[in-house]
């Protein structure tokens, strides 16, 4: 019974797959001589979990931020939910990326401002999209909620611990209730309980709202728990691609580097 | 060198400050930050530099029987050229490089990225409200390190010389023109104009790491503080050509 409820469920996430909702191609970036992407290209389907894996100066952070237009890169495409965002104008890509939530790698809070006012700071621009009549006092607090912290409401992000902050920052990320989230490095500067916790926090985001996560990160334990899919992002293109069985069971030896313990 | 990049945030900057949305809020805010940060030291130097002033140029007007012309003497140096300078010079290292330094670090911790994303432009939200606070603020703490430091020169000419209130700041009034005030009003625009936008650009351009922060607040108070004797020249040489036509 159970069995055929997997069957099922995994059929379901097939049909939903066929869908691309983001597409690099041949995407290039380099800094004076340092060529950090060269010719990378990847699709993320919806409504799965992709995983980025690749050592540390790699080249990760600089594709995410290419992604939604915080870099420009030097040549390719990136195609968002069928928008090329090289060609939008700054209103456009604007409501574009209400549909994509960023996660950054050291969490990012306004140090300024307190919890709520950093919940409350993306619904600015924003509040349209979730429509007129919408209290942002009953999002923010149903957003600190989802990630078991209301009671932070009035805190700064300075008395927060660093597990805290990155569940803050989550929460900001999730306020607008986007389609695609891109999470950079969400695991890394916790402890390993935390960043389990984190990583159950995503699951449970994931199933809760259907998004298509693309999650970049060097931690394996992360990548084990999460990816229905994965690529190894390797001298900058993408070197391998597969399920983590697939790719941990590899006999190459740049993508065994990555596996073993 | 960086001139070009700062000509070019330069230009940015007035591009965007007639653009809609204005950010009036955060623009008191920083306002008040602004203030609220540096009013006590500027009254200090402004009470000191007065009393100091005073004090130094007393024996040589003594020698040429010239006390009674002290008010003027103070009162036109400090409203002309040491108020304006000093208080802009102690707000270069106190605002400029809080601006550099807050700046910096937002941009180092990624928080610049992260406002960008959500759809809020981080440089009419951070830039344009502290340069325009600036703007704004530096010629009041002007006015209100000028009013110390004459109130410093008026202490010591009260205790020295038994000049009373009225006859001292009557004396100062008098002596000030229309061609003294504008000139050193104008030209305090202009040096909170530079605290700001240099403070600004560096601390936005910042570059990665906590030693780019470092740099960043170091850096502005350094370009800073030559920017305004640059201005201060210039603004000498153009108020010469004006009043002495
Ligand atoms: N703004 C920048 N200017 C110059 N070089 C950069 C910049 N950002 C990143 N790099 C370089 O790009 C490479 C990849 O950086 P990054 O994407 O941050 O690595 P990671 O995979 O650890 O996230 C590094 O060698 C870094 O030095
Ligand atoms: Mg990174």
């Amino acid at each position: 019974m159970k069995k055929q409820q997997a069957i099922l469920e995994k059929d379901k996430k097939k049909e939903s797959s066929e869908e691309v909702v983001l597409e690099l191609q041949d995407l290039n970036k380099s800094f004076d001589d340092n060529h950090v992407l060269k010719h990378f290209s990847m699709k993320l389907y919806k409504g799965e979990n992709l995983v980025v894996m690749g050592k540390s100066g790699s080249g990760k952070s600089v594709m995410i931020k290419c992604l939604v237009g915080l870099m420009e890169a030097d040549s390719g495409k990136i195609i968002v939910m069928h928008h090329d965002i090289t060609s939008l104008n700054q209103e456009s890509l604007d409501i574009l990326r209400a549909d994509i939530g960023f996660l950054f790698q050291g969490s990012a809070l306004y140090d300024s401002m307190t919890v709520r006012e950093n919940l409350e700071f993306p619904l600015r621009h924003h509040y349209k999209k979730l429509g007129k009549n919408v209290n942002t006092e009953t999002l923010v607090i149903e957003a600190l909620k989802n990630v078991g912290l209301a009671h932070t409401l009035d805190l700064m992000p300075a008395e927060l611990s660093g597990g805290m902050q990155r569940r803050v920052a989550l929460a900001r990320t999730l306020i607008l209730q986007p389609k695609i989230i891109l999470y950079d490095e969400p695991t890394s500067g916790l402890d390993p309980i935390t960043a389990k916790e984190i990583i159950i926090l995503m699951q449970d985001i994931q199933k809760k709202y259907n998004t298509s996560s693309l999650i970049i990160t060097h931690d394996v334990d992360c990548a084990r728990v999460i990816a229905d899919r994965m690529i190894l992002l390797i001298d900058g293109t993408n070197y391998a691609e597969g399920t983590f069985e697939e790719l941990s069971a590899s006999k190459d030896p740049k993508v065994k580097a990555f596996f073993k313990q | 060198m960086e001139i070009g990049e700062l000509t070019y945030f330069t230009i940015r900057f007035f591009k965007e400050v007639f653009r809609r949305p204005y950010e009036f809020k955060e623009f008191l805010r920083q306002c008040y930050s602004i203030g609220n940060r540096s009013l006590l030291l500027v009254g200090i130097t402004g009470f000191i530099i007065g009393l100091v002033l005073t004090l130094q140029t007393r024996p040589t007007l003594m020698e040429f029987g010239a006390v009674s012309w002290m008010p003027s003497m103070v009162g036109i140096s400090i409203v002309r050229e040491i108020g304006p300078m000093i208080t802009a010079l102690v707000c270069a290292g106190k605002i400029g490089s809080g601006i550099g330094a807050e700046l910096g670090s937002m941009r180092v911790t990624e928080q610049i990225d992260a406002m960008e994303v959500s759809g809020t432009n981080p440089f009419k939200y951070l830039v344009v409200t502290r340069v325009m606070a600036t703007t704004l603020m530096i010629p009041l703490l002007v006015i209100f390190g000028d009013a110390i430091a004459l109130y410093g020169s008026y202490l010591v000419e009260h205790l020295k010389g038994d000049v009373s209130f009225a006859l001292y700041f009557n004396q100062v009034f008098d002596s000030l023109e229309f061609g003294d005030i504008v000139p050193a009003t104008v030209k305090s625009f202009f040096f909170g104009l530079a605290i700001g936008l240099v403070g600004c650009f560096k601390g936005y351009y910042c570059k990665k790491g906590t030693a780019g922060v470092g740099i960043a607040a170091n850096s502005a108070v350094v370009f800073t503080s030559l920017l305004l004797f640059i201005i201060d020249f210039i603004a000498v040489f153009v108020a010469d050509i004006f009043y002495d036509l």
